[in-house]
């Protein structure tokens, strides 16, 4: 019998097994964007067939961390900045886990940042998921690095001096191979997004614009979005980096002037996921390493075999 | 000072291939039948700079690199770079021979390549003199140009090991198997012309008059030679370890590099990543997904590891990370040995700690203790840490290979399978209590692992309930921190009862001066102990490597049994000695410290004149490069 039966089992999902028993409730404010990307996630996981106990959730710290809190799979709340060291091992250690990180814009591309640019760089098939509200939430709203130059909050009192961070060029830079942006306030095409994102082999990048009441009331969320691949303006090959790297730069220039336009940006179809590099060069096993703890018939290597070189 | 040994040096640039002829070199002594040591000192820099590599040999015994030393084979430094004398680091190509100069032992042998090393400079530094003054016997040889002659002037190390095999009276034999082991062809053709060439021209043309032989020994089975890193990784493969995450930094790259290289063979799995937040995290997530993981750092990076340290611990995911000490603060000195991490690691992250460090004091107890650090990690779903340092890490010791024939233990520990995890605790909407305190043994609440049916929990490094929510209610908090703590105390009465003593006890035991050290000073403390005792002196020796829990009862007797106790530690500031008086609450007026931190380990000369410093209670310090930290009071 294999120790990891909830993975790849077929079956009716239902919605509410996505949903704990009576506690906890959400902790985010009224309006809160958290609770399109947690709406979104429970309609996408049952129709891409997973059920709660095969999908591991890792995230961050911030408001965005506490998804796995309200989203019934396995989780793993970690610290900040920290998810996709921790969802990169879980994936490596067990590939068969649909492996799903999710941090907002201080903990991904602040403190995290590095793990995203490394991340990417390496296309670990994982999906990434970055509540970006630009304004760090929890901490009660000093400026993060998605926040407009000139942005005023209590630690940058004048107003930024900062140039905003470029979340989708960056990504796509460094190497990931799925890249999208949505948004709180358009469900639908966020459900489809993470979706593809899901089944997408590779790192999968979704900048998921959460608007937030209570600390950024100024912030462009609430003006209609654009979607681009839904619109006769924005013709372009989402296969094509250079076509999606001009229309990411076109996005990335235009947020911050009240025009937002979401959808997906980068989709490469045909570039190995880190696991199968790995695998290529002869440093990842055939069978999900967790697994092997669970087989008797496991043999398992020792070490005096290695001391003939010693003697 | 014994005269049976030998402790033979050679000494050249970074680069110039001491490290693999010493390696080879010391195999030989073991395969002949000694007993063996050895010790690296070398510069952070990659070519060039004075490197040497000593090698104990004696028919017992040997615990430590020993107190100078009585063979110099000084090959020169085919890298030096500054060959005038006013630059920073002054004419380098004779460093090899005059840096090693002021430890050579009184009738110690020199032997120094004239092919490489300008006359002009050996007269220099007045070696003649030296020479006659001290009784060395000096042998000018031109090692260069015999290794240019048959093959390649850097096969010079080949002619120097025929050289000295001759000057020892040492058959070339194991010398011969050990070339053919590592290379063939031409290579080896012209390496062993070259040996046998340097061997007949000393015995033709050079009288001896010196008395140092190679000692003549024998081992009834099989020995390996091993380093402190070999004994801890292979101790990981044994225990199951198959996951390896890590950032390089001397000295902790060894052990990285040794699981890098063996896990593709055997289905493990090694990550190189962007920092060592990244590589404790990455072992924090493997080990979560059902992999025994480990880490690891030397100081610089394992502060880093401090974050996801914490998680490990508030989460409850076994993990094991090593810490392989070099000198600091920061920086430091990346190539050189000290014990001043001790307090970083035991205290380092925020909260109430619960974790676990070993300090292991030699290979055997390196390979011991990181099998214990990993059971243990899995049993009690803790983090544990080994500590060691540049010493243990680089030398290289012969252990019985029998010592290594044991089972291989991939136990999960206290994880569930699926059968165990249907019949347990779950909550109303079907949760897995895995943070259950109800009934917890030992503190201990089992765990299941992401992909297992029943088992789905959320693990947070925040307060948490039973089932992994976020949670602040007093009575849930008192209830875990007071369930994670008792796993402590279980584990350090596991320790104490049915583990066999991690700590190490030498001399008689009514001696009535105690001697007390920790890690990869015992060896020279062991051999103080004896020497000492030998003399007269009534002394005996504890390495303790239970850190945390601490060995308090063992320490307590020990200390409890003596009338004074030297604390033996390799930092300024009397870490050890501190975490005594802490764990203990007593002994503040009984234990005198001696301490190193010059970058160099303790010679066991230099622990014996302390004790009898300290003894004689002179008010002089012992020697310019050892510290007498006084007892509390005196």
């Amino acid at each position: 019998m294999s120790a990891f039966n909830a993975i790849g089992e077929e079956r009716e999902i239902d919605r509410d097994e996505y949903t704990p028993g009576v506690e906890p409730q959400p902790t985010w404010c009224p309006g809160c964007g958290d609770f399109g990307v947690l709406k979104s996630l429970k309609q996408a996981l049952p129709e891409v067939g997973k059920t709660p106990e095969e999908v591991l959730t890792v995230t961050g710290i911030g408001c965005s961390g506490k998804l796995n809190s309200y989203l019934d799979t396995y989780g793993f709340h970690t610290i900040h900045g920290r998810s996709l060291p921790v969802a990169r091992a879980a994936k490596l250690a067990n590939p068969e886990l649909e492996v799903i990180a999710a941090g907002g814009d201080g903990d991904g591309y602040g403190i995290g940042g590095n793990h995203f640019i490394h991340t990417a760089r390496e296309n670990h098939d994982i999906t990434y998921i970055v509540f970006n509200n630009e304004i760090f939430g929890l901490t009660k709203g000093q400026t993060s690095p998605t926040s407009p130059k000139g942005h005023k909050s209590k630690t940058q009192p004048s107003g930024s001096a900062k140039t905003p961070l470029r979340p989708l060029s960056t990504s796509l830079n460094a190497g990931a191979s799925y890249v999208a942006r949505t948004a709180a306030v358009n469900p639908n095409q966020a459900k489809e997004i993470i979706k593809e994102a899901i089944e997408h082999d590779g790192f999968a990048h979704i900048d998921f614009l959460t608007q937030c009441p209570t600390w950024n009331k100024d912030a462009r969320q609430y003006v209609p979005y654009i979607d681009v691949q839904e619109s006769d303006d924005y013709d372009f090959d989402v296969h094509d980096r250079a076509e999606a790297a001009e229309m990411m730069r076109e996005t990335e220039d235009v947020l911050n002037e009240g025009t937002v336009l979401t959808g997906r940006y980068y989709v490469e179809d045909d570039r190995p996921s880190y696991s199968q590099e790995k695998h290529a060069v002869g440093e990842m096993p055939d069978q999900p390493l967790a697994e092997r703890y669970f087989d008797d018939d496991a043999e398992w290597e020792r070490s005096y075999d290695l001391l003939e070189r010693h003697t | 000072m014994s005269d049976d040994e030998l402790i033979w040096r050679i000494a050249g640039g970074s680069g110039d291939g001491i490290d693999s002829t010493s390696q080879n070199f010391a195999k030989a002594l073991m395969r002949s039948g000694l007993d063996v040591f050895t010790h690296r000192h070398y510069p952070s820099r990659i070519r060039g700079g004075h490197t040497y590599v000593e090698i104990r040999a004696a028919d017992r015994e040997v615990q430590s690199r020993g107190d100078g030393y009585n063979f110099l084979l000084s090959l020169g430094d085919s890298f030096a770079r500054n060959p005038q004398e006013e630059a920073y680091y002054g004419n380098e190509e004779i460093k090899p021979l005059s840096e090693n100069l002021d430890e050579l032992r009184e009738g110690g042998i020199i032997v120094y390549d004239e092919g490489l090393i300008d006359e002009e400079d050996v007269e220099a530094i007045n070696l003649e003199e030296r020479a006659e003054e001290n009784d060395w016997h000096v042998f000018p040889m031109d090692l260069r140009g015999l290794a240019k002659e048959h093959g390649r002037e850097v096969m010079r190390n080949t002619a120097g090991v025929g050289v000295t095999a001759a000057l020892l009276d040492m058959e070339l034999e194991h010398i011969e198997d050990l070339m053919s082991d590592a290379m063939g062809g031409e290579i080896l053709e012209a390496n062993l012309e070259i040996l046998h060439e340097a061997y007949d021209t000393v015995n033709e043309e050079y009288d001896f008059e010196h008395d140092l032989r190679a000692p003549e020994g024998s081992h009834d089975t099989e020995q390996a030679l091993l380093s402190g890193s070999n004994a801890i990784a292979y101790a990981a493969i044994d225990a199951g370890c198959r996951f390896i995450a890590g950032y390089p930094m001397t000295p902790w790259t060894d052990v990285f590099t040794i699981l890098s290289q063996n896990f593709p063979d055997m289905g493990g799995v090694s990550e190189q990543v962007e920092d060592e937040i990244a590589a404790a995290a990455l072992a924090v997530g493997a080990s979560h997904a059902g992999v025994k993981a480990m880490s690891g750092s030397s100081g610089g990076g394992f502060a880093l590891m401090s974050e996801p340290l914490g998680l490990a611990e508030m989460t409850e995911t076994p993990v094991v990370l090593v810490e392989s000490m070099r000198a600091g603060p920061s920086t430091g000195m990346p190539t050189k040995p000290e014990q001043a991490d001790l307090e970083h690691v035991l205290y380092t992250s925020q909260g109430d700690s619960q974790r676990v460090v070993f300090a292991p004091g030699n290979i055997e107890e390196a390979y011991e203790q990181t099998r214990l650090a990993f059971d243990i990690a899995w049993d009690y779903q803790i983090p544990a840490i080994v500590i060691y340092d540049q010493k243990l890490s680089g030398e290289n010791e012969n252990v019985d290979v029998e010592f290594f024939d044991r089972e291989p233990s991939p136990d999960l520990g206290s994880t569930l399978t699926e059968d165990e995890l249907a019949e347990a605790a779950h909550d109303n909407s079907g949760k897995f209590k895995r943070f259950n305190y109800d009934d917890a043994e030992n503190g201990v609440a089992p765990r299941s692992i992401p992909g297992q049916k029943g088992g789905r929990y959320l693990a947070t490094g925040n307060e948490h309930s039973p089932v992994g929510h976020i949670s602040e209610d007093p009575d849930n908090r008192v209830a875990q921190m007071e369930r994670r703590i008792e796993k402590l105390e279980s584990i350090r009465a596991e320790l104490d009862e049915e583990r066999d003593s991690t700590q190490t006890y030498f001399g008689p035991e009514d001696a009535d001066y105690g001697i007390v050290t920790w890690g990869s000073s015992q060896g020279a403390v062991a051999e103080a102990i004896e020497r000492l005792n030998e003399n007269g002196h009534s002394v005996k020796g504890i390495s303790v490597s239970d850190m945390m829990p601490f060995a308090e009862r063992e320490v307590t007797e020990f200390l409890e049994s003596v009338d004074e106790a030297m604390v033996v530690e390799m930092n300024a500031t009397a870490q050890f000695r501190g975490l005594i008086q802490k764990e203990l609450g007593r002994f503040g007026d009984k234990m005198t410290s001696l301490l190193k931190f010059n970058g160099n380990p303790f010679e066991p000369a230099e622990i014996v004149e302390g004790y009898e410093v300290n003894l004689a209670d002179e008010d002089r310090q012992p020697t310019a490069q050892v510290r007498i930290e006084p007892a509390a009071g005196d």
